[in-house]
């Protein structure tokens, strides 16, 4: 499986992550929320930035159902859904995951039935700290 | 940008024979193209001072010169973002030429996509921010970055299958009768399309454009230059690029509003500085690497209002006769995937009136490059 390249902006994401938290970058002048990580906020051109929890729960804006020709680790896995995630408490913000059974669960461990646009779902953290995310209603 | 209404014109077209494999090198099939489009135009080699490309061509602008004698160069330009770049090669020759920086320029494409390897598969070119953030949950492909838009798409306006399919069939039907094409000779039926394998579920097999061998090109002169040439000059009228504010590639998600993408940016220009509206375009050529970009490029550049680019596809609306016949020599999805260039020659050959699909009395034509990355557009003119 491909794992993230963790840049200058992107790492206290991931390491925030392997702590089982999800934060998401922020202006630590003006506050606004901003993602993907990056040095300069767009919004007041400030270049103080915290990193702010999130709950973690969001709905489910879109998804796909990648099938081969696809890298073997997961083509081994497909059809499986990869979903893109609004959060809940910051509008706009989307994340890009799967939708899993369980953290470390494989991708295709949701029936596909079960997934639907609006979907609220919950993040869950696998051992190695790739946020996942599991149905609010199973 | 008066500067640049009808100030140049496209007088030569060239290119080589499309296929999954050529025998040839990259290299070679951009010589040919590019001797072809100067002999196209009755130009020298050596009278050309100007060259546009992609910044993901790899036939170097030095190697090119050298190997076709042409003049000294006092223009040479590189246009980035794959596919977006296409309808920008010409456009910035136009304003080089315009400008008086060249007089004589060619934009090439040469590319082996269809032996080469698949882009996607390079992960350590991949990986590198933005894809750290979608490539480990295993949105690996252009077509998984597409078809989430397009699920998204189809969730909020009710866009279907069947408007998708539309698109590959207009495609198809053109590249039926262009013998140059691909899918020359191999007609599509919406049974085939229902029945196709998936690759990112909600886009099949043919929604996803070809992998193709080829190379082409274009030469293009000063409008003055242009009344002496061996061609009928088709005029650029105008000419856009888009990269909007908080843009973010592909996967552009983090926007406000992901299905206004850079289309929208490089149409508002595009028409502001044109004596033409979307009503006055005769033909479109509209990048279509995926059947789902033309929906939204149809919203983009301003055909039909938000939401409404599958319903437009209705009732022929693509096809030759209708309301804006599409890609006209089969497209990305079924002439040849040559990042988008094969639609600027296609656009030229409308506006001679040589297409092998004619729309009759065709005198303007729109051009776009992919829309989704940051992106270029054109319109022409007889
Ligand atoms: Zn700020």
């Amino acid at each position: 499986m491909l794992t993230p390249l963790v840049d200058d902006d992107g790492a206290p994401f991931w390491k925030y992550a392997a702590e089982g938290e999800l934060r998401v970058q922020a202006c630590a002048d003006c506050g606004e929320l901003r993602f993907p990580p990056r040095p300069c906020c767009p919004h007041c051109r400030s270049f103080a930035t915290e990193w702010r929890r999130v709950s973690g729960r969001g709905r489910v804006w879109s998804y796909v159902l990648p099938h081969p020709p696809l890298l073997p680790d997961y083509a081994e896995q497909a059809p499986y859904n990869v979903v893109l995630v609004e959060l809940t408490d910051a509008p706009h913000i989307r994340l890009v995951g799967n939708l899993v059974t369980a953290p470390g669960a494989r991708l295709d461990s949701v029936p596909v039935e079960r997934i639907r646009i609006g979907a609220r779902v919950r993040v869950v953290f696998t051992s190695t700290g790739l946020p996942q995310w599991v149905l609010e209603r199973p | 940008m008066t500067v640049l209404k009808d100030a140049t014109a496209i007088v030569g077209i060239g290119q080589t024979p499309f296929a999954r494999q050529l025998p040839e090198t990259e290299r070679m099939l951009a010589c040919r193209a590019i001797l072809a489009a100067l002999d196209d135009a009755g130009l020298a080699p050596d009278e050309v001072d100007a060259l546009a490309s992609y910044t993901m061509e790899e036939t170097d602008e030095v190697e090119v010169a050298k190997a076709l004698g042409l003049g000294d160069l006092t223009f040479f330009s590189k246009v980035g973002y794959g596919g977006g770049g296409s309808c920008a090669t010409v456009a910035h020759l136009a304003a080089a030429i315009a400008t008086g920086q060249a007089t004589v320029g060619v934009a090439w494409r040469s590319r082996k996509r269809g032996s080469g390897p698949r882009p996607w598969k390079n992960t350590t070119v991949q990986l590198p921010t933005p894809a750290q953030w979608t490539r480990p949950y295993g949105l690996l492909r252009p077509a998984d970055e597409i078809a989430m838009l397009a699920r998204r798409h189809m969730h909020e306006y009710g866009t279907t299958r069947d408007h998708l399919f539309n698109v590959a069939l207009a495609c198809r039907n053109r590249a039926n009768q262009n013998p140059a094409a691909m899918m020359y000779e191999r007609p599509l039926t919406r049974e085939m399309y229902m029945n196709s394998r998936w690759i990112s579920e909600p886009l099949c097999l043919f929604d996803n454009c070809l992998e193709t061998d080829g190379a082409l090109a274009c030469v293009l002169v000063s409008a003055e230059r242009a009344r002496d040439c061996r061609r009928t000059p088709v005029y650029v009228h105008s000419a856009a690029q888009g990269l909007p504010a908080q843009h973010h590639g592909m996967v552009n998600y983090w926007n406000d509003d992901p299905l206004t993408g850079p289309a929208w940016t490089a149409a508002r220009h595009l028409w502001k500085h044109a004596d033409l509206t979307p009503d006055d375009i005769d033909v479109a050529q509209i990048y279509d690497a995926f059947t789902a970009l033309i929906p939204l490029s149809l919203e983009g550049y301003g055909f039909c209002a938000r939401g409404e680019g599958g319903a437009y596809t209705e009732g022929g609306a693509l096809e030759i006769g209708g309301r804006l016949p599409l890609n006209t020599s089969g497209g990305g999805l079924s002439e040849a995937y040559v990042h988008g260039f094969n639609l600027i020659t296609e656009g030229v050959r409308q506006l001679r009136g040589t297409s092998t699909a004619q729309v009759p009395d065709a005198a303007t034509c729109l051009v776009t490059a992919g829309e989704g990355v940051p992106t270029s557009a054109l319109l022409l003119r007889n």
